[in-house]
């Protein structure tokens, strides 16, 4: 076999393997937050937040906008605090959105769900760095079932 | 009696020792100093061709199948639970995790690397590496160095279009044959890999793995008893060893990527 046909088998080797390499970071790995484009982070206070993981994601009527970009304990107060990294074409949530940890299907993963509130002069824009203050904590099964038989007992 | 156990524990550590120690000095003598890129050059890309080149059919099919039969498999286990969506993420983190670079690796070790070790161990037996001495040229240098090259270039390379084939091969069992959702394979797919935690050290740890089979490789034959049975035996250690190494660095590797 000639030098010139193993010196194009070899290159057609490597723009194979190229090629594979970005099938997977293309097609099944997904880089940065909810598709391309830049993020603005806003920041919000639970009570619990259940099973919530950094990575979770931030829907609004089911449509991802962002994801959970770090979860930390408030050390003053001892509530956790989340951090959502929202994607920059959805940049115009009021102050009066609330944040649910809600459930995806019976057993399926937590997210958490973004509620748009009402527009008037006296409300802001929701910017960079601010806290949502109207937050739902997640549903922990356990203390359900302790209210549930504690009212049963009245 | 006692004196004669403890002769024999100490005498199999230092051969073990000494075996270790040639594999060193062999490794670093092919490596350090400066490389002829002008002479190099065209012995890497023969390497590269025989190495990572025949090695493609294998790997291919063997990805395909194997992406294939995960999932067949994680289908009827998913299906149960309703959760077949997962089937994209199933498939994709076992291939890019474990089963890519692992694989590889196997299928390596026993289609080039046994390859590579009856080749030295040859050259040794007929006394190809003395008279390469002889004329000054020195055998770790033209031997064993683009051998080695070619070996942790191609591997990962291997691995990626393993993991690439393996990925369709999935998606053409899952959504063209059991009728998953095409988009729910993907985009369940995309929202539970990451670049980094999954595809990096899937590549991460195929370079380890190269750098440890064509280690193996080169050392067995380099280190070969000069007689035939000496060069069936090396080619059978290769394999065996190689394998086995692969297996218990890959637990490693994935308790220091994944455990935590």
């Amino acid at each position: 076999m000639t030098t010139r046909k193993i010196e194009i088998l070899v290159g057609g080797f490597i723009v194979l393997a190229i090629a594979a390499f970005l099938l997977l970071s293309l097609q099944v790995a997904s880089s940065g937050v909810a598709g391309t484009g830049q993020s603005y982070r806003l920041h919000a206070k639970f009570e619990n937040i259940g099973g919530l993981k950094v990575r979770s994601p931030v829907k609004v009527g089911g449509v991802v906008v962002g994801r959970v970009a770090a979860i930390e304990l408030d050390t003053t107060y001892y509530r956790p605090v989340v951090t959502l990294e929202i994607n920059k074409s959805y940049s115009n949530f009021p102050e009066t959105s609330t944040l649910a940890i809600l459930t995806s299907g019976l057993l399926g993963e937590q997210y958490l769900g973004l509620q748009p509130g009402f527009l008037d002069e006296t409300v802001e824009i929701l910017a960079d760095g601010d806290y949502i203050e109207d937050t739902k904590s997640a549903l922990v099964l356990e203390e359900l079932i302790g209210q549930f038989l504690f009212n049963r007992g009245n | 009696m006692i004196a004669d156990k403890l002769q024999q524990i100490g005498a199999a550590t230092i051969g073990n020792v000494r075996g270790y120690g040639r594999a060193g000095i062999m490794l670093f003598g092919a490596l350090l100093g400066k490389p002829d890129i002008r002479k190099g050059f065209p012995l890497l890309v023969k390497q590269l061709y025989v190495i990572g080149v025949l090695s493609l059919l294998i790997i291919l099919v063997s990805g395909l199948f194997i992406g294939m039969v995960l999932a067949l498999q994680g289908y009827t286990v998913l299906v149960k639970f309703g959760a077949e969506q997962m089937l994209g993420p199933l498939v994709a983190l076992s291939l890019l995790r474990e089963l890519g670079p692992v694989v590889t690796a196997l299928l390596f070790a026993g289609r080039a690397g046994s390859a590579i070790t009856a080749e030295i161990g040859l050259m040794k037996a007929t006394e190809q590496l003395s008279g390469m001495e002889m004329m000054a040229v020195d055998p770790l240098r033209r031997i064993i160095a683009p051998r080695f090259w070619a070996g942790v270039i191609s591997m990962p390379l291997l691995a990626v279009i393993f993991t690439a084939v393996g990925i369709l091969g999935g998606h053409l069992v899952g959504v063209d044959w059991l009728g998953v959702d095409g988009g729910g394979y993907w985009s369940a797919m995309q929202a539970n890999v990451d670049l980094y935690q999954d595809v990096m050290n899937g590549v991460i740890k195929s370079m380890v793995f190269a750098l440890i089979v064509i280690w193996i490789a080169l050392h067995k034959g380099y280190d070969a008893v000069p007689t035939s049975e000496g060069i069936s035996q090396a080619t059978t250690q290769t394999v065996v060893t190689a394998s086995l190494a692969v297996l218990a660095f890959d637990f490693i590797l994935t308790a220091l990527m994944f455990g935590g």
